[in-house]
């Protein structure tokens, strides 16, 4: 299996584009060597140290178990299909070149010989592909039986992931921990998806992790993963949602155990109490944020994200922003700015009460 | 060949003497099936150009990472209508129109079996596209919300249910494609009843042109396909407005099933829309290589195993749905048995080249450009039948650049070649040869500047039906390269257009068989008559006009 490795941010974006022009000239030129398809960036690489960057979500780029599987059987498939498209074109072209009428020699009834069919020919480009495809069909079986799981793997993490439109709530049913559109595991231990969606259908894809998996209401999914290498990798929403499809976004981020069991220690305790933001709480409170927004042992809304632990996450609106104070208060005094068409709605409040609570949301860590 | 027609070519002046209104009333009350024909062609390229100006639209949106030239509703909306558009209004009217049009002029019939049901048909399928556009006037109601369908054009519950999905847009989805679909119902019908029931005198189901084994075929799913479409949808108007609950998961409900039903027809729909296309190509391939269709029987049988399998293969667009790894295996080993008669096919054109004299008149171009397109097409669908692959491609623009390949490399390509071909039996006039030349090379390049790069957005992670993308994804450079094929696309499908209409007036003189054929239309006079033949044509093999041109070596030997 090919091991992803690490890069710097500053080789991060020539070696993916190496790889996407691999990958170009591989479906058009129909390179299909398998040993050219995994060419590895240079191995000059620390860990990923500045968060905001984050490799580009190729699935040629695979650190867990299922997505490095299916890269293999990329470059696999890569290579049959594009021996088939050499051998297809290479007879087409050779016809056109060759049997052009100008260049076809010229019979004593004007018309070239009439071949009605040959059975051995026919035979032939009937028999080779049936092998063809049943290796491939073997091999299709083989894939899915190893990948799709109908029970957690051993010893992995479960999360409960619920699609809504258009943002993503996790919830870890052993740790007692609710968050949303970031989700945080540890590296080198399974974790175990449950796919739920509260709405309408969703699909949760983060291409170096996994293939797809459809969060269907009223249906039951799951998938898994095993991240080999800590750091944040992203994707996003991949089936139609509505509106906000596109800004829909994925964000997994992959941590060391200490610093995975660090995240849930601060998850699992309570929102701090800051005297000094108390005039935001109250106007939380008092408006229809309560009613959509759970702050452990403050309010219990279901209907939009949990912000118990808010300023842990490193994005704000699933993604299209980084979160930062700025674009916090931006959120809160409209949403619909950074994310238009969301279905949080903008409450209108006045300078004051806007620096209330966005005080309030900053103070909860 | 003037000796096989005494019916002089027709003078448009002629025609012209008439007043405009007597002339329009001709074509509206008509039930003769080749101005039935062209009147299915001419509306689905009316269609054809307003889809494609919808995805220049959204090609425009996607130049750039984060654009707001269009808001993401348009955007949802643009893809919508353009996908109905291109499967419903485009596809399906203009190779039905096209089978309409040759069927009885290929079997030596007089007309279709039904002519007054084929009429029915096609003003069906017009006004159940006028309606899917007059939800641009009258689909937003008192809710404010969305003017036009936007919950894509294969619509998955429960996006559609009243909860998701206010106003009236989507009911003009449902009824839009409904009534259009009853109208490709009646034309199935007709289809198969003739082509079984009308044939000439000599003329035996293998000594058929290959294009009327291909819309028997087409024939048979329509009737098999479409049904189950138009059930299902009638659950979903009972969702909406009678308080039923087949697809709402609220109320016990099941979202899956709605794509059970729709992919029982989804997939059946796009050999509808590629088995014409084959037909073309097995018409226009042979005549310009001026070699017979290249193993004949196994051609036949390939499209029959083609028939019954397409009905076998729909899940293939759900395996990320989570149906289980039995479910998986078996769509996916059926996907992959329906590439083998699909892959004879192409082998047997390539056949019918080898050893030809081939002209590269514009058909022939169109033809050969179809037949290459479709295999790249037809292989990157091998690849998405490899289930782990799909879970990773499924839903992102891989998946699009596949279906472009299949239904615009493909179906288009071959329709265009269709077009340059049988326009002059249709009109009596050549279309100019050197503008079709040079409107095929631009659309051929714009096809692939445009589609080609899809594969790779796909493959680094950018996901289908979003009306922005993320920046520094390394998706800029494919999309700015897809959006710059659209304006080349467009100026050789103007090209295309501009040599349809002025050919109709200063076209050269065609007579009945400008391009030295071999089946039974090019027998006739072009235009043909309205009876179509002066005498029922008597044929003894599959290429009569061979037979005739060359008494010493006749076909019927050889069967």
């Amino acid at each position: 299996m090919p091991q992803a490795i690490p890069r710097s941010s500053a080789v991060r974006r020539s070696s993916s584009s190496s790889r996407a022009s691999l990958a170009f000239a591989a479906l058009s030129l129909l390179a299909a060597a398998t040993s050219l398809a995994a060419p590895d960036a240079p191995a000059a690489a620390a860990e990923i140290c500045d968060p905001s960057a984050v490799p580009i979500p190729s699935i040629f780029d695979p650190v867990s178990p299922p997505a490095a599987e299916i890269e293999t059987l990329s470059w696999l498939l890569l290579g049959i299909c594009g021996a088939i498209f050499v051998v297809v074109q290479g007879a087409l072209v050779h016809a056109i070149w060759k049997y052009r009428a100008s260049r076809a020699p010229q019979t004593s009834s004007g018309e070239p010989v009439q071949v009605y069919g040959s059975n051995p020919v026919e035979l032939a480009w009937t028999v080779i592909p049936v092998v063809i495809v049943f290796v491939l069909t073997l091999t299709s079986v083989r894939l899915i039986r190893e990948i799709e799981l109908t029970s957690p793997p051993e010893g992995s993490l479960k999360v409960v992931v619920i699609g809504h439109q258009w943002w993503w709530e996790y919830r870890y049913p052993d740790q007692g921990i609710v968050t949303a559109n970031e989700l945080v595991v540890p590296v080198n231990q399974p974790v175990w998806l449950e796919l739920h969606s509260a709405d309408v259908i969703h699909s949760w894809w983060v291409p170096q992790l996994a293939g797809k998996t459809d969060c269907i209401p009223g249906h039951r999914n799951a998938t898994w993963f095993e991240a080999r290498k800590t750091g944040v990798y992203v994707g996003q929403c991949a089936e139609y949602c509505g509106n906000q499809h596109a800004n829909m976004l994925l964000r997994v981020e992959v941590r060391d155990q200490a610093g995975f069991d660090a995240w849930v220690a601060n998850q699992q305790s309570s929102p701090v109490d800051d005297p000094a933001v108390r005039a935001g709480r109250e106007v939380f409170l008092a408006l229809a944020c309560q009613s959509c927004h759970d702050v452990a042992g403050v309010s219990d809304g279901a209907f939009g994200p949990n912000l118990t632990h808010l300023m842990s996450r490193a994005t704000i609106g699933s993604g299209v922003a980084p979160l930062n104070l700025d674009t916090l208060r931006s959120w809160v005094n409209d949403p619909q700015v950074l994310k238009p068409g969301c279905n949080m709605p903008s409450l209108k409040l006045d300078d004051a009460q806007l620096d209330a609570v966005v005080a309030y949301l900053a103070s909860l860590r | 060949m003037t000796t096989l027609s005494t019916t002089p070519v027709t003078e448009p002046a002629e025609a012209a003497r008439e007043p405009l209104a007597t002339r329009l009333h001709r074509w509206a009350i008509t039930v003769d099936h080749k101005r039935l024909g062209i009147m299915y062609i001419a509306s689905g390229l009316v269609f054809f150009v307003i889809g494609g100006l919808e995805a220049a639209a959204m090609r425009a949106q996607l130049a750039r990472a984060g654009n707001d030239l269009i808001s993401p509703q348009v955007f949802n909306q643009l893809f919508t209508m353009h996908g109905t558009t291109m499967v419903f209004l485009v596809g399906m009217p203009v190779l039905l129109g096209f089978g309409n049009y040759l069927i009885p002029l290929m079997i030596g019939a007089r007309d279709m079996a039904f002519p007054r049901l084929n009429a029915f048909g096609f003003w069906l399928f017009l006004f159940g596209g006028l309606l899917l556009y007059f939800s641009y006037i009258g689909a937003q109601g008192l809710y404010g919300a969305s003017v036009a369908p936007d919950v894509g054009w294969f619509a998955y519950a429960p996006l559609t249910d009243r909860t998701f999905s206010r106003g009236n847009s989507t009911d003009y989805w449902i009824l839009g494609i409904m009534v259009s679909g009853f109208g490709s119902i009646a034309t199935g019908a007709n289809l198969v009843t003739t082509i079984l029931c009308m044939r000439c005198k000599g003329m035996t189901l293998l000594r058929m042109p290959m294009m009327a084994w291909m819309m028997l075929v087409v024939g048979v799913l329509v009737l098999t396909a479409l049904g189950p479409l138009t059930a299902a949808q009638v659950m979903l108007l009972f969702d909406r407005h009678l308080g039923a609950h087949f697809f709402d998961p609220q109320q016990g409900g099941s979202a899956v099933l709605w794509q059970h039903f729709f992919w029982f027809f989804g997939h059946p729909e796009v050999y509808i829309l590629i088995l014409p296309a084959f037909g073309f190509a097995s018409e226009i391939i042979p005549t310009f290589s001026r070699k017979v269709l290249f193993g004949y029987p196994l051609m036949v049988a390939a499209t029959v195993a083609i028939g019954f399998i397409s009905l076998s293969v729909w899940a293939h667009h759900m395996f990320a749905v989570g149906m289980g790894p039995a479910l998986n295996a078996f769509f996916s080993a059926m996907t992959f048995i329906i590439a083998v008669p699909t892959g004879i096919k192409i082998f047997n054109w390539i056949g019918t080249m080898w050893g030809g004299r081939i002209r590269f008149e514009p058909p022939m171009l169109f033809a050969t450009g179809f037949v290459a397109m479709f295999v790249i097409g037809g292989l990157t669908g091998v690849m998405l039948a490899m289930v782990p692959f799909d879970w990773q491609v499924s839903d992102s623009y891989f998946v699009v650049g596949h279906f472009h390949y299949v239904l615009f490399g493909g179906t288009v390509f071959a329709i265009f070649g269709a077009i340059h071909y049988w326009y002059p039996k249709a009109i009596g006039r050549m279309l100019d040869r050197r503008v079709g030349v040079w409107s095929f090379w631009i659309l051929f390049i714009g096809f692939n500047l445009t589609f080609f790069p899809m594969h790779i957005s796909g493959l680094l992670g950018m996901p289908r039906r979003i009306y922005t993308y993320q920046p520094d994804r390394d998706l800029e450079l494919w999309n700015l390269i897809s959006s710059l094929g659209v304006p080349i696309q467009m100026l050789g499908v103007s090209l295309v257009i501009w040599n349809l209409v002025r050919s109709a007036f200063k076209g050269a003189p065609a007579g009945p068989d400008p391009w030295d054929a071999w089946t039974l239309e090019w027998s006739t006079s072009s235009p043909p008559p309205e009876h179509n033949f002066d005498a029922s044509p008597a044929v003894g093999s599959a290429r009569p006009l061979w037979d005739l041109k060359h008494p010493e070596d006749p076909d019927g030997r050889y069967e």
